[in-house]
């Protein structure tokens, strides 16, 4: 049973150690390793494109993180007091966005929004004065963050809504009774108890956009992120230098999730 | 009254949000997929069901599909139970968190990197580099469908492994011993005790899985090299290379459909086997 254990640990392992040995090949070609070196590293950094791509890749992530946990935490909280078919209308909404596959969202969006656009900007152009040139909408950094946004905030709106569906009751009318406005209960008993879901939900919005290629295939226009950047060199062929930039990234991942971890367990034994 | 305004105030955004990125964008594809062709590509309007009547085109992607979502999702189950097993019941507990830590953690790095390490481990110069030298050759692991399930296995074996290991892991183990301690061999007592008592954990990983599966694209892509290819890799092809949006929206409804119909069909399946519907819906 452990020897079974063990050999699945070594399953999972061994093809992200290959990945982080061969980053450190001083050999030109990926196959065979010729001896130590962190010259990868180096050429991954000095790489423009590499470095466009992380930025791209960056900015989409924190804004798609921010405007995830805002928004879902705030739906998540009215949930709590609507029914009816509202309500009914939002599980519905939550439970096909998690449902369908991303590659559906994808080319879903990237037809509605480009059909839309070609409504939209020559109607803008006809409206704005001559002379000036009018704004042009199209596919990139916002369409890429809306369409993140959209999948993230179903996620976030799950977690957020599991904490408060676990949350003690009798703690919001104790202080209600000891005369706290609505909005008193909620800064201070109501906040508290469900940041450690919003954090979570906040790091799982950011490194899935982070990560996710298929939606950004689809709608991020003329941007190029990271994993689009990494999946078109893979075309090409295999480089030590998506080595050393895989390699970086999943460290990158690790270190989140262990300040995300220490985070958590902070907020748990505050609260708890 | 002022409740109710307050509640409709934070969720407009939410609301207006998914209208607009979730349901409009569905509702377009549902209209272009009765739709023809224009000549440069993308869409002109039509009411027709030829492209439906065209779907036998891409047969070979839904057969793929069909057969390699299935069997992926079976054998990350087969590889996942053991695991979730001992990480439940055998193994210490001071070392249980660690080991599950350690099994979710891959989960949270890119697929598509995760993928890529495979390309070294199957290709010409990995595994069949090996086999040559104990004198097996010409052994050709890259692009075939075993190379595909072995990305898929190993990309989604954590998300087998952690509901199920929750439901073995609230099982109260007293129930093992009674059976034990009533004579039954220790067989017996995992086929009627532990086994039956697992199954919604089993249930939902199996369900996560298999929906990822369906719609995906990254794994065949990269492992399969163009032979073996799943709908999505049909998808990305009809909408980005051939630019024949109307045909594409109708793979996608169809994708969706099947989605739909298999999955309806497996929650009443195991609500039937095991009686407790909550515990398996994805909420």
């Amino acid at each position: 049973m452990r020897l079974y254990a063990i050999s699945v640990y070594l399953f999972l392992y061994i093809p992200i150690g290959v990945i982080a040995v061969f980053s450190f090949n001083s050999g030109r070609h990926a196959s065979q390793f010729m001896g130590f070196s962190t010259k990868w590293y180096g050429k991954a950094l000095s790489n423009p494109f590499v470095m466009d791509a992380l930025e791209t890749s960056l900015i989409a992530a924190f804004l798609t993180a921010c405007l995830a946990a805002s928004l879902g935490t705030m739906a998540a909280i009215a949930l709590q007091g609507v029914s009816g078919w509202l309500r009914t209308l939002f599980d519905a909404l939550i439970y096909i966005a998690v449902m369908i596959p991303g590659i559906v969202i994808g080319i879903a969006t990237l037809i509605a929004l480009v059909t839309v656009f070609g409504w939209v900007n020559p109607m803008l152009a006809a409206l704005w004065p001559e002379g000036a040139t009018p704004p042009q909408l199209n596919m990139g950094m916002g369409t890429l963050v809306a369409a993140h946004t959209m999948f993230t905030m179903a996620l976030v709106i799950i977690i957020v809504r599991a904490r408060i569906a676990g949350m003690d009751r009798s703690l919001l009318e104790a202080s209600q009774d000891l005369f706290a406005t609505p909005w008193g209960t909620f800064r201070q008993v109501t906040l508290p108890l469900i940041a450690p879901a919003i954090l979570a939900g906040f790091l799982l919005s950011f490194t899935f956009s982070f990560d996710d290629f298929i939606i950004a295939f689809f709608v991020a226009g003329s941007e190029t992120t990271l994993p689009i950047y990494i999946f078109s060199s893979i075309r090409r062929g295999v480089t030590p230098e998506i080595n050393a930039i895989g390699t970086m990234v999943m460290a990158a991942s690790l270190m989140l999730l262990v300040i995300a971890q220490m985070l958590l367990r902070r907020g748990v034994s505050k609260s708890g | 009254m002022r409740q109710l305004r307050r509640n409709g105030v934070l969720l407009a955004p939410a609301g207006i949000w998914l209208l607009v990125m979730l349901v409009l964008p569905l509702v377009v594809v549902f209209i272009f997929s009765f739709g023809e062709r224009g000549a440069a590509g993308g869409y002109v309007p039509a009411l027709t069901l030829e492209q439906y009547a065209n779907l036998p085109a891409r047969w070979t992607a839904f057969k793929n599909t069909l057969i390699l979502a299935p069997l992926g999702t079976l054998a990350a189950l087969l590889i996942a139970y053991p695991l979730a097993y001992y990480l439940a019941v055998r193994c210490s507990p001071k070392w249980r968190t660690t080991l599950l830590i350690l099994v979710i953690v891959p989960f949270w790095t890119s697929i598509l990197i995760r993928s890529y390490a495979w390309i070294f481990i199957l290709g010409g110069r990995g595994i069949p580099a090996l086999l040559e030298m104990v004198g097996i050759d010409e052994v050709r692991l890259i692009n075939t469908p075993f190379a595909v399930l072995v990305g898929i296995v190993y990309g989604y074996l954590p998300l087998m492994v952690f509901p199920i290991f929750v439901s073995l892991d609230k099982l109260d183990k007293r129930l093992l011993e009674a059976s034990s301690d009533l004579g039954s061999t220790p067989l017996r007592t995992f086929w009627q005790v532990t086994l039956p008592l697992s199954v919604p954990g089993v249930a939902t990983g199996c369900m996560l899985v298999f929906i990822l599966l369906m719609g995906e694209f990254l794994i065949p892509a990269i492992l399969g090299g163009g032979k073996v290819f799943f709908v999505g890799n049909a998808l990305v092809d009809l909408f980005l290379q051939s630019r024949n949006w109307a045909f594409g929206s109708a793979v996608a409804m169809t994708l969706v459909f099947i989605m739909l119909v298999t999955v309806t069909v497996y929650m009443k399946f195991i609500s039937r086997l095991g009686g407790q519907r909550d515990d398996i819906s994805l909420m």
